[in-house]
Protein backbone atom coordinates (compact mmCIF):
# COMPACT_ATOMS: atom_id res chain seq x y z
CA UNK A 1 0.00 0.00 0.00
CA UNK A 2 1.16 3.45 -0.80
CA UNK A 3 1.79 5.50 2.30
CA UNK A 4 0.06 8.79 2.07
CA UNK A 5 0.60 9.89 5.61
CA UNK A 6 3.53 12.21 5.69
CA UNK A 7 6.37 10.98 7.90
CA UNK A 8 6.77 14.59 9.02
CA UNK A 9 3.37 14.46 10.65
CA UNK A 10 3.23 10.99 12.11
CA UNK A 11 6.88 10.06 12.25
CA UNK A 12 8.35 7.85 14.97
CA UNK A 13 7.69 9.47 18.33
CA UNK A 14 9.29 6.62 20.27
CA UNK A 15 12.92 7.63 20.14
CA UNK A 16 12.27 11.19 21.30
CA UNK A 17 12.46 10.34 24.99
CA UNK A 18 15.80 8.54 24.77
CA UNK A 19 17.31 11.26 22.65
CA UNK A 20 18.57 13.48 25.44
CA UNK A 21 18.58 16.80 23.67
CA UNK A 22 15.86 15.84 21.22
CA UNK A 23 18.00 17.02 18.34
CA UNK A 24 17.59 13.87 16.29
CA UNK A 25 13.84 14.36 16.21
CA UNK A 26 14.08 18.07 15.83
CA UNK A 27 16.86 18.14 13.30
CA UNK A 28 16.80 19.40 9.77
CA UNK A 29 13.13 19.23 8.83
CA UNK A 30 12.76 15.69 10.12
CA UNK A 31 12.36 14.01 6.74
CA UNK A 32 14.38 13.72 3.58
CA UNK A 33 13.23 15.76 0.62
CA UNK A 34 12.48 12.66 -1.47
CA UNK A 35 9.61 11.54 0.77
CA UNK A 36 7.50 13.84 -1.37
CA UNK A 37 7.02 12.23 -4.80
CA UNK A 38 8.45 14.37 -7.59
CA UNK A 39 7.31 14.52 -11.22
CA UNK A 40 9.53 12.62 -13.69
CA UNK A 41 10.76 15.70 -15.47
CA UNK A 42 14.22 17.11 -16.00
CA UNK A 43 13.41 20.71 -15.25
CA UNK A 44 11.56 20.68 -11.93
CA UNK A 45 11.62 24.45 -11.69
CA UNK A 46 9.71 25.15 -14.91
CA UNK A 47 7.34 22.26 -14.17
CA UNK A 48 6.50 23.77 -10.78
CA UNK A 49 5.88 27.11 -12.44
CA UNK A 50 3.45 25.45 -14.86
CA UNK A 51 1.72 23.65 -11.99
CA UNK A 52 1.14 26.93 -10.18
CA UNK A 53 -0.75 28.15 -13.29
CA UNK A 54 -3.04 25.14 -13.01
CA UNK A 55 -3.69 24.74 -9.31
CA UNK A 56 -3.57 28.45 -8.36
CA UNK A 57 -2.74 28.06 -4.67
CA UNK A 58 -4.10 30.56 -2.14
CA UNK A 59 -1.97 33.71 -1.88
CA UNK A 60 -1.92 37.34 -0.76
CA UNK A 61 -1.57 38.84 2.69
CA UNK A 62 -0.67 41.62 5.03
CA UNK A 63 0.83 40.65 8.38
CA UNK A 64 2.84 42.61 10.94
CA UNK A 65 4.48 42.15 14.27
CA UNK A 66 6.42 44.37 16.65
CA UNK A 67 7.96 44.32 20.09
CA UNK A 68 7.30 47.21 22.44
CA UNK A 69 7.37 47.99 26.14
CA UNK A 70 4.25 45.89 26.81
CA UNK A 71 5.17 42.72 24.90
CA UNK A 72 4.63 41.66 21.28
CA UNK A 73 1.78 42.69 18.97
CA UNK A 74 0.83 40.56 15.98
CA UNK A 75 -1.79 41.78 13.52
CA UNK A 76 -3.01 40.16 10.30
CA UNK A 77 -5.73 40.41 7.66
CA UNK A 78 -7.78 37.39 6.54
CA UNK A 79 -8.04 37.34 2.74
CA UNK A 80 -6.85 34.55 0.45
CA UNK A 81 -6.91 34.90 -3.31
CA UNK A 82 -6.29 32.56 -6.24
CA UNK A 83 -5.27 34.91 -9.01
CA UNK A 84 -7.95 37.59 -9.10
CA UNK A 85 -10.56 35.37 -7.42
CA UNK A 86 -11.02 35.89 -3.67
CA UNK A 87 -11.07 32.32 -2.39
CA UNK A 88 -11.70 33.22 1.25
CA UNK A 89 -12.25 36.23 3.47
CA UNK A 90 -11.99 34.24 6.70
CA UNK A 91 -8.52 32.69 6.68
CA UNK A 92 -6.86 32.27 10.05
CA UNK A 93 -3.41 33.69 9.34
CA UNK A 94 -2.14 33.51 12.91
CA UNK A 95 -1.20 29.95 13.73
CA UNK A 96 -1.30 29.22 17.42
CA UNK A 97 1.71 26.94 17.84
CA UNK A 98 1.34 26.67 21.63
CA UNK A 99 0.10 29.04 24.39
CA UNK A 100 3.37 31.03 24.22
CA UNK A 101 4.19 30.90 20.51
CA UNK A 102 2.51 32.33 17.44
CA UNK A 103 3.33 32.00 13.76
CA UNK A 104 2.00 34.23 11.01
CA UNK A 105 1.12 33.21 7.50
CA UNK A 106 2.11 34.94 4.24
CA UNK A 107 2.75 33.39 0.84
CA UNK A 108 1.36 29.96 -0.03
CA UNK A 109 -1.42 29.08 2.41
CA UNK A 110 -0.78 25.35 2.25
CA UNK A 111 2.98 25.72 2.76
CA UNK A 112 2.44 27.90 5.84
CA UNK A 113 -0.35 25.77 7.28
CA UNK A 114 1.50 22.50 6.82
CA UNK A 115 4.96 23.56 8.01
CA UNK A 116 3.77 25.58 10.98
CA UNK A 117 1.64 22.64 12.08
CA UNK A 118 4.78 20.58 11.72
CA UNK A 119 6.65 23.20 13.78
CA UNK A 120 4.01 22.87 16.50
CA UNK A 121 4.66 19.13 16.56
CA UNK A 122 8.41 19.64 16.81
CA UNK A 123 7.99 22.16 19.63
CA UNK A 124 5.77 19.72 21.56
CA UNK A 125 8.35 16.96 21.14
CA UNK A 126 11.03 19.34 22.44
CA UNK A 127 8.89 20.00 25.53
CA UNK A 128 8.43 16.28 26.15
CA UNK A 129 12.13 15.53 25.67
CA UNK A 130 13.51 18.42 27.74
CA UNK A 131 10.80 19.18 30.27
CA UNK A 132 10.77 22.86 29.39
CA UNK A 133 9.31 25.09 26.71
CA UNK A 134 11.27 25.81 23.57
CA UNK A 135 12.62 29.35 23.14
CA UNK A 136 11.42 31.61 20.34
CA UNK A 137 14.97 31.50 19.03
CA UNK A 138 14.88 27.68 18.99
CA UNK A 139 11.46 27.42 17.39
CA UNK A 140 12.29 29.88 14.63
CA UNK A 141 15.53 28.02 13.96
CA UNK A 142 13.65 24.72 13.58
CA UNK A 143 11.40 26.33 10.98
CA UNK A 144 14.32 28.02 9.20
CA UNK A 145 16.21 24.71 9.04
CA UNK A 146 13.16 23.02 7.51
CA UNK A 147 12.84 25.81 4.97
CA UNK A 148 16.54 25.66 4.13
CA UNK A 149 16.34 21.92 3.45
CA UNK A 150 13.61 22.56 0.85
CA UNK A 151 15.39 25.54 -0.75
CA UNK A 152 14.86 25.83 -4.49
CA UNK A 153 11.85 23.47 -4.46
CA UNK A 154 9.38 26.32 -4.93
CA UNK A 155 7.95 26.61 -1.43
CA UNK A 156 6.53 30.05 -0.69
CA UNK A 157 6.35 31.20 2.90
CA UNK A 158 7.05 34.43 4.74
CA UNK A 159 6.40 34.09 8.43
CA UNK A 160 7.00 35.73 11.75
CA UNK A 161 7.52 33.57 14.80
CA UNK A 162 6.58 35.52 17.91
CA UNK A 163 6.41 34.56 21.56
CA UNK A 164 7.69 34.89 25.09
CA UNK A 165 10.45 32.85 26.73
CA UNK A 166 13.00 33.23 29.58
CA UNK A 167 14.75 35.94 27.52
CA UNK A 168 11.54 37.99 27.33
CA UNK A 169 9.61 38.85 24.18
CA UNK A 170 10.90 37.41 20.92
CA UNK A 171 10.20 38.08 17.25
CA UNK A 172 11.83 36.40 14.25
CA UNK A 173 11.25 36.61 10.52
CA UNK A 174 11.64 33.31 8.68
CA UNK A 175 11.03 32.73 4.96
CA UNK A 176 11.13 29.98 2.36
CA UNK A 177 14.59 31.05 1.15
CA UNK A 178 15.90 29.97 4.54
CA UNK A 179 16.41 33.52 5.77
CA UNK A 180 15.96 34.05 9.50
CA UNK A 181 16.25 37.47 11.12
CA UNK A 182 15.72 38.63 14.67
CA UNK A 183 14.04 42.00 14.96
CA UNK A 184 11.73 44.40 16.75
CA UNK A 185 9.40 45.24 13.90
CA UNK A 186 8.41 43.37 10.75
CA UNK A 187 5.68 43.41 8.16
CA UNK A 188 5.31 40.63 5.60
CA UNK A 189 3.15 40.08 2.52
CA UNK A 190 1.86 41.89 -0.53
CA UNK A 191 0.43 44.70 1.61
CA UNK A 192 3.47 44.99 3.85
CA UNK A 193 4.77 48.22 2.40
CA UNK A 194 1.51 49.98 3.10
CA UNK A 195 1.50 48.62 6.64
CA UNK A 196 5.12 49.72 7.15
CA UNK A 197 4.16 53.28 6.23
CA UNK A 198 1.63 53.54 9.02
CA UNK A 199 3.60 51.40 11.44
CA UNK A 200 6.92 53.28 11.16
CA UNK A 201 5.10 56.56 11.55
CA UNK A 202 3.31 55.54 14.75
CA UNK A 203 5.79 53.21 16.44
CA UNK A 204 7.47 54.07 19.74
CA UNK A 205 9.01 51.70 22.28
CA UNK A 206 6.94 53.15 25.12
CA UNK A 207 3.56 52.75 23.45
CA UNK A 208 0.85 51.72 25.91
CA UNK A 209 -0.79 48.33 25.22
CA UNK A 210 -3.98 50.06 24.13
CA UNK A 211 -2.05 52.32 21.71
CA UNK A 212 0.01 49.44 20.35
CA UNK A 213 -3.07 47.33 19.62
CA UNK A 214 -4.67 50.31 17.90
CA UNK A 215 -1.50 50.90 15.83
CA UNK A 216 -1.45 47.28 14.65
CA UNK A 217 -5.13 47.47 13.76
CA UNK A 218 -4.72 50.77 11.91
CA UNK A 219 -1.67 49.57 9.95
CA UNK A 220 -3.45 46.46 8.67
CA UNK A 221 -6.58 48.44 7.93
CA UNK A 222 -4.64 50.88 5.73
CA UNK A 223 -2.91 48.00 3.99
CA UNK A 224 -6.28 46.42 3.14
CA UNK A 225 -7.37 49.80 1.81
CA UNK A 226 -4.54 50.04 -0.75
CA UNK A 227 -3.64 46.38 -1.38
CA UNK A 228 -6.31 44.49 -3.34
CA UNK A 229 -4.93 41.14 -2.16
CA UNK A 230 -5.54 42.00 1.52
CA UNK A 231 -8.89 42.34 3.29
CA UNK A 232 -11.57 40.59 5.30
CA UNK A 233 -11.15 40.97 9.04
CA UNK A 234 -8.24 42.34 11.04
CA UNK A 235 -7.09 40.14 13.92
CA UNK A 236 -4.75 41.45 16.61
CA UNK A 237 -2.87 39.29 19.12
CA UNK A 238 -0.95 40.43 22.18
CA UNK A 239 1.84 38.30 23.67
CA UNK A 240 2.94 38.79 27.27
CA UNK A 241 4.71 36.77 29.96
CA UNK A 242 1.43 34.88 30.47
CA UNK A 243 1.27 33.84 26.78
CA UNK A 244 -0.80 35.15 23.91
CA UNK A 245 -4.35 36.44 23.84
CA UNK A 246 -6.42 37.46 20.86
CA UNK A 247 -7.48 41.01 21.66
CA UNK A 248 -9.24 42.21 18.51
CA UNK A 249 -11.15 40.83 15.56
CA UNK A 250 -12.78 43.50 13.42
CA UNK A 251 -14.45 43.55 10.02
CA UNK A 252 -12.64 45.86 7.62
CA UNK A 253 -15.96 47.20 6.29
CA UNK A 254 -16.89 48.44 9.74
CA UNK A 255 -13.39 49.76 10.50
CA UNK A 256 -13.62 52.03 7.48
CA UNK A 257 -16.53 53.91 9.00
CA UNK A 258 -14.77 54.09 12.34
CA UNK A 259 -11.65 55.67 10.84
CA UNK A 260 -13.61 57.80 8.39
CA UNK A 261 -17.04 58.54 9.90
CA UNK A 262 -17.74 61.06 7.14
CA UNK A 263 -16.95 59.43 3.77
CA UNK A 264 -16.96 62.80 2.01
CA UNK A 265 -13.97 63.87 4.13
CA UNK A 266 -11.83 60.99 2.86
CA UNK A 267 -9.19 62.13 0.34
CA UNK A 268 -10.39 59.43 -2.09
CA UNK A 269 -13.93 60.81 -2.14
CA UNK A 270 -13.60 64.51 -1.54
CA UNK A 271 -14.57 67.09 -4.15
CA UNK A 272 -11.77 68.23 -6.46
CA UNK A 273 -11.02 71.86 -5.43
CA UNK A 274 -9.46 72.56 -8.85
CA UNK A 275 -12.68 71.64 -10.63
CA UNK A 276 -14.67 74.47 -9.03
CA UNK B 1 6.35 5.59 0.94
CA UNK B 2 6.19 3.03 -1.80
CA UNK B 3 9.52 2.30 -3.38
CA UNK B 4 8.63 2.77 -7.04
CA UNK B 5 7.37 6.32 -6.89
CA UNK B 6 8.87 8.65 -9.47
CA UNK B 7 12.06 10.38 -8.52
CA UNK B 8 13.94 12.97 -10.49
CA UNK B 9 14.41 11.64 -14.04
CA UNK B 10 17.88 10.48 -15.00
CA UNK B 11 19.55 12.94 -17.31
CA UNK B 12 21.06 10.95 -20.21
CA UNK B 13 24.70 11.54 -21.07
CA UNK B 14 25.49 13.91 -23.93
CA UNK B 15 25.04 12.29 -27.34
CA UNK B 16 22.82 9.51 -25.98
CA UNK B 17 19.87 11.73 -25.24
CA UNK B 18 16.60 10.37 -26.58
CA UNK B 19 14.19 12.76 -28.20
CA UNK B 20 12.00 14.41 -25.56
CA UNK B 21 8.71 16.22 -25.87
CA UNK B 22 9.21 19.95 -25.59
CA UNK B 23 6.81 20.07 -22.71
CA UNK B 24 5.05 17.39 -20.74
CA UNK B 25 1.62 18.31 -19.55
CA UNK B 26 0.10 15.71 -17.26
CA UNK B 27 -3.03 17.67 -16.42
CA UNK B 28 -6.48 17.94 -17.97
CA UNK B 29 -9.48 19.88 -16.70
CA UNK B 30 -12.60 17.73 -16.78
CA UNK B 31 -14.80 20.46 -15.27
CA UNK B 32 -17.71 20.01 -12.90
CA UNK B 33 -18.99 21.89 -9.89
CA UNK B 34 -19.44 20.79 -6.27
CA UNK B 35 -21.37 22.61 -3.56
CA UNK B 36 -21.86 21.97 0.15
CA UNK B 37 -24.03 23.80 2.68
CA UNK B 38 -23.92 23.16 6.43
CA UNK B 39 -26.93 23.69 8.69
CA UNK B 40 -27.61 23.30 12.41
CA UNK B 41 -28.26 19.56 12.12
CA UNK B 42 -27.78 18.75 8.44
CA UNK B 43 -25.33 19.04 5.61
CA UNK B 44 -26.16 19.22 1.90
CA UNK B 45 -23.60 18.11 -0.66
CA UNK B 46 -24.27 18.46 -4.37
CA UNK B 47 -22.20 17.77 -7.48
CA UNK B 48 -22.88 18.07 -11.18
CA UNK B 49 -22.39 14.81 -13.08
CA UNK B 50 -21.07 16.05 -16.42
CA UNK B 51 -17.49 15.23 -17.33
CA UNK B 52 -15.88 17.06 -20.24
CA UNK B 53 -12.57 17.76 -21.90
CA UNK B 54 -12.31 20.96 -23.92
CA UNK B 55 -15.59 21.31 -25.82
CA UNK B 56 -16.33 17.55 -25.77
CA UNK B 57 -18.65 15.93 -23.27
CA UNK B 58 -17.16 12.58 -22.25
CA UNK B 59 -20.04 11.37 -20.06
CA UNK B 60 -23.20 12.74 -18.50
CA UNK B 61 -23.25 10.68 -15.33
CA UNK B 62 -19.97 10.68 -13.44
CA UNK B 63 -20.38 10.89 -9.70
CA UNK B 64 -17.90 13.24 -8.02
CA UNK B 65 -18.81 12.36 -4.44
CA UNK B 66 -17.02 9.80 -2.28
CA UNK B 67 -19.17 8.50 0.60
CA UNK B 68 -16.79 7.47 3.33
CA UNK B 69 -19.38 6.89 6.05
CA UNK B 70 -22.88 8.12 6.99
CA UNK B 71 -21.40 11.27 8.51
CA UNK B 72 -18.66 12.23 6.09
CA UNK B 73 -18.25 12.58 2.33
CA UNK B 74 -15.66 14.12 0.02
CA UNK B 75 -16.66 15.87 -3.21
CA UNK B 76 -14.06 16.75 -5.85
CA UNK B 77 -13.96 18.69 -9.10
CA UNK B 78 -11.03 19.14 -11.46
CA UNK B 79 -9.27 16.26 -13.21
CA UNK B 80 -11.12 12.94 -13.17
CA UNK B 81 -8.02 10.72 -13.03
CA UNK B 82 -6.60 12.52 -10.00
CA UNK B 83 -10.04 12.57 -8.35
CA UNK B 84 -10.36 8.81 -8.80
CA UNK B 85 -6.88 8.21 -7.37
CA UNK B 86 -7.49 10.53 -4.45
CA UNK B 87 -10.85 8.93 -3.64
CA UNK B 88 -9.35 5.42 -3.78
CA UNK B 89 -6.59 6.53 -1.45
CA UNK B 90 -8.99 8.13 1.05
CA UNK B 91 -11.27 5.10 0.90
CA UNK B 92 -8.42 2.71 1.67
CA UNK B 93 -7.17 4.91 4.50
CA UNK B 94 -10.70 4.97 5.90
CA UNK B 95 -10.96 1.17 5.83
CA UNK B 96 -7.59 0.88 7.59
CA UNK B 97 -8.68 3.43 10.19
CA UNK B 98 -11.80 1.39 10.94
CA UNK B 99 -9.74 -1.78 11.45
CA UNK B 100 -7.45 0.05 13.87
CA UNK B 101 -10.00 2.12 15.78
CA UNK B 102 -13.24 0.12 15.41
CA UNK B 103 -15.19 3.21 14.43
CA UNK B 104 -15.61 5.36 11.33
CA UNK B 105 -13.37 8.36 10.93
CA UNK B 106 -14.95 11.63 12.10
CA UNK B 107 -15.46 14.49 9.71
CA UNK B 108 -12.80 16.79 11.28
CA UNK B 109 -10.28 13.92 11.21
CA UNK B 110 -11.06 13.16 7.56
CA UNK B 111 -10.62 16.86 6.81
CA UNK B 112 -7.08 16.86 8.27
CA UNK B 113 -6.27 13.59 6.46
CA UNK B 114 -7.36 15.08 3.15
CA UNK B 115 -5.21 18.14 3.78
CA UNK B 116 -2.12 16.01 4.49
CA UNK B 117 -2.86 13.76 1.50
CA UNK B 118 -2.99 16.77 -0.80
CA UNK B 119 0.13 18.37 0.68
CA UNK B 120 2.10 15.17 0.39
CA UNK B 121 1.80 15.71 -3.37
CA UNK B 122 3.02 19.30 -3.00
CA UNK B 123 5.56 19.07 -5.83
CA UNK B 124 3.30 17.11 -8.22
CA UNK B 125 -0.18 18.07 -7.01
CA UNK B 126 -3.47 16.30 -7.49
CA UNK B 127 -5.36 18.53 -9.90
CA UNK B 128 -8.51 18.37 -7.78
CA UNK B 129 -10.54 20.96 -5.92
CA UNK B 130 -12.22 19.42 -2.94
CA UNK B 131 -14.88 19.83 -0.32
CA UNK B 132 -15.09 17.61 2.73
CA UNK B 133 -18.56 17.69 4.26
CA UNK B 134 -20.69 15.95 6.87
CA UNK B 135 -21.59 16.25 10.53
CA UNK B 136 -19.05 17.09 13.26
CA UNK B 137 -18.78 15.41 16.67
CA UNK B 138 -21.59 17.60 18.04
CA UNK B 139 -23.90 16.69 15.14
CA UNK B 140 -23.70 20.09 13.46
CA UNK B 141 -23.16 20.44 9.72
CA UNK B 142 -19.51 20.82 8.74
CA UNK B 143 -17.96 21.91 5.45
CA UNK B 144 -14.22 22.17 4.77
CA UNK B 145 -12.82 23.79 1.61
CA UNK B 146 -9.36 23.18 0.16
CA UNK B 147 -6.98 24.46 -2.44
CA UNK B 148 -5.23 21.89 -4.66
CA UNK B 149 -2.21 21.54 -2.38
CA UNK B 150 -3.96 21.14 0.94
CA UNK B 151 -4.58 24.47 2.63
CA UNK B 152 -7.98 24.10 4.26
CA UNK B 153 -10.53 25.90 6.35
CA UNK B 154 -13.88 25.10 7.98
CA UNK B 155 -16.71 27.16 6.51
CA UNK B 156 -20.52 27.34 6.66
CA UNK B 157 -20.91 26.68 2.94
CA UNK B 158 -18.58 26.20 0.01
CA UNK B 159 -18.31 25.73 -3.72
CA UNK B 160 -15.48 24.36 -5.86
CA UNK B 161 -14.90 23.62 -9.52
CA UNK B 162 -15.68 25.24 -12.84
CA UNK B 163 -18.87 26.96 -11.62
CA UNK B 164 -17.45 28.41 -8.42
CA UNK B 165 -17.23 31.97 -9.72
CA UNK B 166 -20.94 31.77 -10.58
CA UNK B 167 -22.29 29.94 -7.52
CA UNK B 168 -20.17 31.21 -4.62
CA UNK B 169 -21.48 34.81 -4.87
CA UNK B 170 -25.07 33.51 -4.79
CA UNK B 171 -24.35 31.49 -1.66
CA UNK B 172 -22.58 34.51 -0.11
CA UNK B 173 -25.64 36.62 -0.83
CA UNK B 174 -28.05 34.16 0.78
CA UNK B 175 -26.01 32.62 3.57
CA UNK B 176 -23.15 34.93 4.57
CA UNK B 177 -22.86 35.24 8.33
CA UNK B 178 -20.39 37.03 10.59
CA UNK B 179 -16.74 36.02 10.16
CA UNK B 180 -15.57 33.41 12.69
CA UNK B 181 -12.60 35.70 13.36
CA UNK B 182 -14.49 38.68 14.81
CA UNK B 183 -14.43 39.44 18.51
CA UNK B 184 -16.67 39.19 20.42
CA UNK B 185 -17.52 35.81 18.85
CA UNK B 186 -20.70 35.79 16.78
CA UNK B 187 -22.87 33.09 15.24
CA UNK B 188 -21.09 32.17 12.00
CA UNK B 189 -22.97 29.04 10.89
CA UNK B 190 -25.89 30.01 8.66
CA UNK B 191 -29.03 28.22 9.74
CA UNK B 192 -31.53 27.91 6.93
CA UNK B 193 -34.33 25.32 7.23
CA UNK B 194 -33.29 22.19 5.31
CA UNK B 195 -35.91 22.44 2.55
CA UNK B 196 -35.01 26.07 1.84
CA UNK B 197 -31.32 25.22 1.69
CA UNK B 198 -31.95 22.38 -0.80
CA UNK B 199 -33.95 24.76 -2.99
CA UNK B 200 -31.12 27.30 -2.81
CA UNK B 201 -28.56 24.73 -3.94
CA UNK B 202 -30.81 23.56 -6.78
CA UNK B 203 -31.44 27.13 -7.90
CA UNK B 204 -27.71 27.86 -7.86
CA UNK B 205 -26.98 24.84 -10.06
CA UNK B 206 -29.73 25.75 -12.55
CA UNK B 207 -28.18 29.22 -12.86
CA UNK B 208 -24.64 27.88 -13.25
CA UNK B 209 -25.89 25.44 -15.91
CA UNK B 210 -27.09 28.38 -17.97
CA UNK B 211 -23.65 30.03 -18.13
CA UNK B 212 -20.98 27.38 -17.52
CA UNK B 213 -20.39 24.84 -20.30
CA UNK B 214 -18.84 22.40 -17.80
CA UNK B 215 -21.89 22.29 -15.52
CA UNK B 216 -24.94 20.46 -16.83
CA UNK B 217 -26.81 17.16 -17.33
CA UNK B 218 -27.60 16.15 -13.72
CA UNK B 219 -26.91 17.14 -10.16
CA UNK B 220 -26.37 14.48 -7.51
CA UNK B 221 -27.54 15.78 -4.12
CA UNK B 222 -26.79 14.16 -0.76
CA UNK B 223 -28.61 15.26 2.38
CA UNK B 224 -26.70 14.21 5.46
CA UNK B 225 -28.56 14.12 8.80
CA UNK B 226 -28.15 12.12 12.00
CA UNK B 227 -30.43 9.48 10.43
CA UNK B 228 -28.03 8.88 7.56
CA UNK B 229 -27.62 10.00 3.97
CA UNK B 230 -30.65 10.70 1.82
CA UNK B 231 -30.23 11.31 -1.90
CA UNK B 232 -31.99 13.69 -4.22
CA UNK B 233 -31.28 14.68 -7.80
CA UNK B 234 -31.90 17.47 -10.24
CA UNK B 235 -32.04 17.36 -14.02
CA UNK B 236 -30.22 20.15 -15.79
CA UNK B 237 -30.32 20.89 -19.48
CA UNK B 238 -28.28 18.49 -21.57
CA UNK B 239 -27.00 21.00 -24.13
Amino acid sequence: MMRISCPLIDGPATSAAQDACGLRELGVGGAPVDSFPLPAVQDIDSFEREVVEYVKPNHGTTTLGFIFQGGVIIAVDSRASQGSYISSQTVKKVIEINPYLLGTMAGGAADCQFWERNLGRQCRLYELANGKRITVRGASKLLANTMFSYRGMGLSMGTMVAGWDEAGPGLYYVDSDGQRTKGKLFSVGSGSLYAYGVLDEGYRWDLSVEEAVELGLRSIYHATFRDAASGGTVSVYHVTQEGWTKVRGEDVGELHFRFYPDPAKHPCNSVDPLAV
Amino acid sequence: MATALPVRAQVPAAGQATKQHASWSPYDDNGGTVVAVAGDDYCIVAASTRMSTGYSILTRNKSKILRLNPKCVVASAGMQADMETLHKMLHSRHVTYQFNHRRPMSCPATAQLLSNTLYYKRFFPYYTFNLCAGLDDEGRGAVYTYDAIGSYERVGYGCQGSGKELIQPVLDNQLKAASPLVLPQQQWLSSLPLEQAVDLVKGAFVSAGERDIYTGDDVEILIITKDGIRTDSLQLKRD
